[in-house]
């Protein structure tokens, strides 16, 4: 732990095999013997893996409207294995592009919560005294807001102005999902930092003579990186949730984009006669977000093993 | 007690006034208005019918108006439906919204508690296992897939069910099973995960050890010595989950043909029908506060550590 014995460690060569294990080596053992978490990290990686090369080989393109084939049951024939949707578009494309959007809206939005929500818990924790009770009132004071009207009061307005720039619409999407996603985080941080301040290893590290960036980098980034990352890999099933539910009530991403929610708020208006349009999309997301939640509970156990 | 609940009914008035503000700047800020139609309208028309709902008036005095309405209990005239206040819209939708909301919360609350509890008596054996993958499930499975699956399976495969829709505007049970199951789903598998973490905690103590040596039944061992010592983070937990049902109503309304407040605020968002908007956003901020400020006192009742103050 004292750096300077750290140093000699390395300084002899024979030293190599008996170097403790950090961490973070116990958190990936443990990680890796969760059969739930990797099995989930091999199926979602799988997932990203055929839906990138999907979108760039698959004969079928997902805008492309084919009449002669409006509702085509899943069949071999002429590939369309997922079958087709009300207006002719072959639905494997469809699913995979909006697998990836609604994974990448998920990734970004959960990055602008980390963003905002790190910076504002660590803030608050350093500072302490009055600055901490004003940032911490103001983070309980949002908390209690519905922002779900406040999310959807946000994009319904400016739908004529994101109309045909579904970037500009992604970008929002991204923005408001984040913008309230931080809270939790934020509290997260805060308490942390807090707590690993008055920690005795702290006061120890400072005994021993390290600086405060070793500190930091040493002590308080990897005790705090734990709770952050499992927090964060919890987040994005729930952003992924919540674009879905924009989507669905009709808000999200907008055609000839789609994504998961999208595609099953469409899939439940055919479903009387073109049930699959509805079961393909449903299961896509069913499967991704099951595999975020064991990956999510799975690196809790590994980082912090009393919770188990 | 009745002093804090008071004290904190005070500060929920500046919480309700910064969403009241917040909705409303969002809407005026945005392009477009109620009136928008396929056709531009003539000039004059335009300006008449603006003028008829104060809309013309610059919007800071709109603001300090509508709060002055909001005051005295009056939410203003529908801006769509001509012959409708936001009153009248509001006390339609009600019911219904109620009934689902109300039903879904007991019965998460209900079968998630029993599933907690059965899960954590027979912690890291099969039973536990199950329940706590059906709860994995359930959190990992939204309203909106869930909904039209269950549509799919019990109201047209098997016919069982209506599929939606109000029975010539009644609410009948029949009517109501799938979307309250649908709604509560999520939010039992929650349940059940909190109440077997905070059981497993409960069962270990002493006390508990106690009851047992004193050869009381396991049943009264369990519900009377253990769940009122697990229960707290249930209770706290109420107010989220309100909020979360409350978010959920909006999907199932939608999905299961309901005419509930939560469709009235979507089709009212989309339509830019101003004071419709802000009456559900008034009502729906209230009662999540008001579940909060209960799930608090609740809390105090059942455990006197936690001192109010």
């Amino acid at each position: 732990m004292i750096p300077a014995i750290n140093d000699a460690r390395e300084a002899t060569t024979a030293a190599a095999a008996a170097r403790g294990r950090s961490l973070w080596d116990d958190a990936r053992r443990r990680l890796l013997r969760n059969r739930a978490a990797v099995v989930s990290m091999a199926v979602l990686a799988a997932f990203i893996v055929i839906a990138v090369v999907g979108l760039l080989l698959w004969p079928h393109d997902y805008k492309a409207i084919d009449r002669s084939a409006v509702g085509v049951p899943p069949t071999m024939e002429n590939l369309h294995i997922f079958g087709t949707d009300a207006q002719g578009r072959d639905l494997l494309a469809r699913t995979l592009i909006g697998f990836l959007v609604s994974l990448s809206v998920g990734v970004v939005a959960t990055m602008v919560s980390l963003a905002i929500g790190v910076a504002w818990g660590a803030t608050a924790g350093f500072a302490g005294g009055r600055v901490d009770q004003f940032m911490m009132r103001t983070v309980d004071v949002i908390y209690s807001l519905p922002y779900v009207f406040l999310v959807i009061l946000l994009l319904a307005v400016t739908q004529d102005v994101t109309t045909g720039k579904p970037f500009l619409k992604l970008l929002l999407i991204f923005a408001a999902i984040g913008g309230v996603e931080w809270l939790t985080m934020s509290r997260i941080v805060r308490g942390q930092t807090l707590t690993l301040r008055r920690q005795e290893f702290v006061e120890a590290a400072v005994a021993g003579g390290a600086t405060n960036a070793q500190i930091v980098r040493r002590h308080i980034v990897p005790n705090v990186l734990g709770p952050v990352v499992v927090y964060m890999t919890l987040t994005i099933p729930v952003v992924i949730l919540a674009e879905s539910f924009l989507s669905f009530i009709g808000l999200g991403v907008q055609e000839p984009l789609t994504s998961l929610g999208s595609l099953i708020k469409a899939g439940s208006e055919d479903m009387e006669t073109k049930p699959w349009t509805l079961l393909f999309p449903a299961g896509v997301m069913m499967a991704t977000l099951l595999c975020f939640n064991f990956i999510g509970d799975g690196l809790r156990d590994a980082i912090d093993p009393k919770d188990r | 007690m009745l002093g804090y609940a008071a004290r904190r009914l005070l500060v929920a008035i500046p919480t309700v006034l910064v969403i009241i503000t917040v909705a409303f700047f969002m809407m005026r800020a945005a392009p477009g208005s109620p009136f928008d139609t396929e056709r531009p309208m003539p000039e004059e028309i335009r300006q008449r019918i603006l003028a008829a709902y104060d809309l013309d008036k610059p919007v800071l005095q709109q603001y300090v108006s509508y709060l002055g309405g909001v005051l005295h209990g009056d939410l203003g005239p529908s801006l769509k439906y001509r012959d409708k206040t936001v009153a009248d819209i509001l006390i339609e939708g009600a019911p219904v919204s109620a009934v689902v909301g109300l039903s879904a919360l007991v019965l998460a609350t209900l079968m998630g508690t029993a599933l907690g509890v059965a899960a954590a008596l027979r912690q890291n054996k099969a039973g536990d296992f199950g329940v706590m993958a059906v709860a994995l499930i359930g959190i990992s499975v939204p309203p909106f897939v869930v909904g039209p699956l269950l549509q799919l399976f019990f109201g047209l495969h098997l016919g069982w069910l209506p599929t939606g829709g109000l029975d010539r505007g009644e609410i009948t049970l029949e009517r109501m099973i799938l979307p309250v199951i649908t709604l509560s789903l999520p939010q039992i598998a929650i349940t059940s995960r909190l109440m077997r973490a905070s059981m497993i905690e409960v069962i270990r103590s002493n006390y508990i050890r106690t009851a047992r040596a004193k050869g009381l039944s396991e049943f009264r061992v369990v519900a009377r010595h253990g769940l009122r010592a697990a229960l707290p983070p249930l209770v706290s937990y109420l107010g989220p989950a309100s909020a979360a049902l409350v978010t959920g109503s909006l999907v199932i309304e939608q999905v299961f043909q309901l005419p509930g407040i939560g469709r009235q605020f979507v089709i009212g968002a989309l339509q830019r029908d101003y004071t419709v908007v802000m009456g559900v956003v008034i009502i729906y901020a209230s009662l999540i506060i008001f579940m909060n400020l209960i799930a608090d006192l609740l809390l105090a009742t059942l455990d006197p550590k936690v001192r109010l103050e």
